[in-house]
């Protein structure tokens, strides 16, 4: 039932992507927020070119998980939109893919605020 | 000439090796990780007679919930001090940035405080997400007159 061969792809393909970040945070000041926007659009391309699909067919999670999936995942919503429902699909698509990841986000962010106190900032 | 040339190698004797490769071998094993725990997910997703597509939309929010989780229990913080973009780069950083500045800012109310900061990093994420892929459908629609 568990292919430990995508299990492993998983790991290596995400761990890569990971230190694809770590090399450019290191090496050139980007700030967090930048590399998850860089990695976001890096996603939209990736999946525009078709190379997302077939980096997925053998990693899976390893390159669903990272932000690269998201990205990914609006221009997966685009195509599919501008083929069933032509020009307004264009803007369509991007929010309708990207609906379930940013909605758990806010909703799931919102309520851990309810719950928790912030703890006044150290330094 | 030679004297600057030993000065370089005496601080090179003194400055703690690079911290490059310690970061990202700490980024690699912890995205690796975190990427391995979503496949094994979606493992168990799609066993549970959940469509592909859906499981691994699934992983993608079950992690999102644990981070957020994690983050008001303020445990993430320390994780992520050692792993770098390890939790950063999967969704783990996006929920992370998400929550952790809506909570810093609570005290300012639920409207300007928490409403607003809780878009500090998910507002530029969502915002060239969209754009881009607005770039994307354009060109996209565009070929598909001609092909």
């Amino acid at each position: 039932m568990i292919d430990i061969l995508r299990l492993l792809s998983a790991f290596v393909v995400g761990g890569l992507i990971s230190v694809t970040a770590q090399v450019l945070i290191d090496l050139t000041r980007l700030t967090p927020a930048r590399i998850l926007v860089l990695f976001v659009c890096a996603g939209v391309f990736i999946g525009a070119i078709g190379l997302y699909d077939i980096i997925f067919e053998f990693a899976g999670a390893g390159i669903s998980v990272p932000l690269i999936g998201f990205g990914a995942t609006v221009a997966d919503g685009v195509r599919e939109a501008v083929d069933k429902e032509g020009l307004l699909g264009i803007l369509k698509g991007p929010f309708t893919a990207a609906a379930a990841g940013c909605s758990a986000s806010l909703v799931f962010g919102y309520l851990i605020c309810l719950l928790f106190k912030g703890k006044p900032k150290k330094s | 000439m030679e004297k600057a040339e030993s000065y370089k190698k005496r601080i090179k004797l003194h400055t703690p090796p690079s911290a490059l490769l310690k970061d990202s071998a700490l980024a690699f094993l912890f995205g690796g990780a975190i990427c391995l725990i979503g496949e094994l997910l979606a493992t168990l997703y799609i066993y549970l007679g959940i469509s592909e597509k859906d499981a691994y939309t699934l992983v993608s929010v079950t992690l999102i919930f644990i981070s957020a989780l994690m983050t008001g229990l303020g445990i993430f913080d320390n994780i992520a001090r050692h792993a770098g973009a390890g939790t950063l780069v999967p969704v783990t950083g996006f929920a992370n940035s998400v929550v952790s500045p809506a909570i810093d800012n609570r005290s300012e109310g639920l409207i300007l405080g928490v409403g607003a900061k809780i878009f500090t990093v998910a507002g530029p994420v969502i915002l060239y997400a969209v754009l881009s892929g607005t770039v994307f459908g354009i060109i996209y629609y565009i070929t598909k007159l001609f092909i």
